[in-house]
């Protein structure tokens, strides 16, 4: 399960880098990188690959073409997008937040600001 | 009987309004945020028994001389589908009420953290591809972001650590560490839970100011909580500096607040001996970290044995009384 899931992230990071829609066979021949082979163990076979990939769509991540033959997967969003998605729900600016993510510290009111700046101020306690 | 139903509702009405805000406006739940806690949680029971409690014994009036009986004549009524002649419209109503508030409050709790769980599975699918494991930290991840933020990620097997790039480059290794052990504690505490179900009470009452209050002090006491495993690894100043550091990163809500401060260089000297005076004055209710870093400035004894004890005490009675009530 935990290499699965390095393989899904390697591989998202080539559909992210390249930008195009790919073929399964033409994603692996860019994924045999060294650290894509420690992850499989063994020769990273197109199976593996297409197995990752319906991970992947499972989860929204990939779609696929099935009008082309072979099959040609793209990524659903950028990596920017993902990412200003996942820091949306961290900063608690995504509306319907169930999910209670503690963050170490939350959004700073006026007054708590104000307390900071008497803590990091270097007159204090002079 | 007509006593029981007044004696929960007097309970009720204590529990919905003064004892919540007698509890907010103290200041002994920092010197031991754990029983705070039990507390409020007790209160938010026994405040739904005991509301639910009161409608049901009115309801229950019409129908047995005490509750057992009455339960007992409820079901076979309801089972043939006629009411017992003497019960009046509005012990109905009340009875009605009862199952309706029960059923509320239940579902809006199944709805709450079902609902979570499905944000947070998709949190993880996005943490586990944006993300890479931090090599020197098990347990926590780094995702390549320039705000300084953490954050943890619970699940049933694998719970998260997540840092950004952004608070690794803003503090020392001493703080890094203090927030680190401070998620942590999030996590093995279960903190996420008892989040929830405030929030759950707090989204099935909208219109109950008491609740949105009760939702943020507790938030508060379990900051509190991972403070305090986090002071177990580091010296209290440097935390409470970790705080401020990444406290004033964030800047305040409002716009173009003066976070110019966080630029004088004050995580090398840091305060001198800040007195007690920096934190005096009251409390904003919605300051969530003035009460922190007083605790951190300025020493806060823990509650004493017996202190504690009528806490505990106090916490067991409440959640017992509104079931004593209604079957005495």
């Amino acid at each position: 399960m935990g290499n699965l899931g390095v393989l899904e992230r390697l591989l998202m990071d080539v559909l992210w880098d390249s930008g195009q829609a790919l073929p399964a066979n033409e994603l692996r021949d860019r994924l045999l990188t060294p650290a894509a082979v420690a992850a499989s163990r063994k020769p990273l076979a197109t199976t593996t690959v297409l197995t990752v990939l319906s991970r992947l769509e499972t989860k929204g991540f990939v779609t696929r073409d099935r009008g082309s033959r072979p099959h040609l997967y793209r990524a659903v969003r950028t990596r920017a997008e993902h990412t200003a998605e996942l820091m949306h729900e961290v900063l608690g600016s995504a509306p319907d937040r169930q999910a209670a993510l503690a963050r170490f510290i939350g959004n700073v009111t006026p007054q708590e600001a104000e307390s900071l700046r008497l803590l990091l101020s270097p007159a204090a306690g002079e | 009987m007509p006593a029981t139903a007044l004696a929960l509702g007097a309970l009720a009405l204590a529990l919905a309004w003064p004892l919540p805000i007698l509890l907010s406006r103290a200041r002994w739940p920092a010197r031991s945020p754990g029983l705070a806690l039990v507390l409020w949680q007790s209160i938010a029971l026994a405040g739904g028994l005991s509301m639910i409690g009161a409608l049901f014994a009115y309801g229950l009036l019409g129908f047995g001389t005490n509750a057992l009986a009455g339960i007992r004549s409820l079901s076979v009524h309801a089972g043939s589908g006629a009411v017992p002649a003497g019960v009046t419209f509005g012990q109905v109503l009340a009875l009605a009420a009862a199952f309706l508030l029960a059923g509320h409050l239940l579902l809006n709790l199944a709805a709450t953290f079902l609902r979570a769980r499905v944000q947070l599975r998709r949190h993880r699918h996005l943490v586990a591809l944006l993300s890479e494991p931090s090599a020197d930290r098990p347990g926590t991840r780094v995702i390549d972001h320039e705000a300084p933020v953490a954050y943890c990620l619970p699940g049933a097997t694998t719970s998260a650590t997540v840092l950004s790039r952004g608070l690794i480059s803003l503090l020392e290794a001493d703080q890094l560490r203090a927030v680190v052990a401070h998620e942590r504690a999030h996590l093995l505490q279960r903190h996420h839970v008892v989040l929830l179900a405030f929030r759950s009470w707090r989204s099935a009452l909208p219109w109950f100011p008491i609740a949105t209050r009760a939702e943020t002090a507790v938030g508060l006491l379990v900051e509190m909580l991972a403070d305090d495993e986090a002071r177990r690894q580091v010296d209290d100043r440097t935390l409470a500096m970790a705080i401020a550091l990444v406290g004033s990163a964030h800047g305040p809500v409002t716009g173009a607040g003066d976070t110019g401060a966080a630029d004088t260089g004050a995580g090398e000297t840091g305060p001198q001996g800040t007195d007690a005076t920096t934190f005096a004055g009251p409390d904003h209710p919605f300051d969530l970290l003035t009460p922190r870093l007083r605790r951190l400035v300025v020493a806060t004894p823990r509650l004493r044995g017996h202190q504690g004890f009528a806490v505990l005490a106090a916490s067991a009675g409440l959640l017992a009384l509104p079931t004593v009530l209604l079957l005495a």
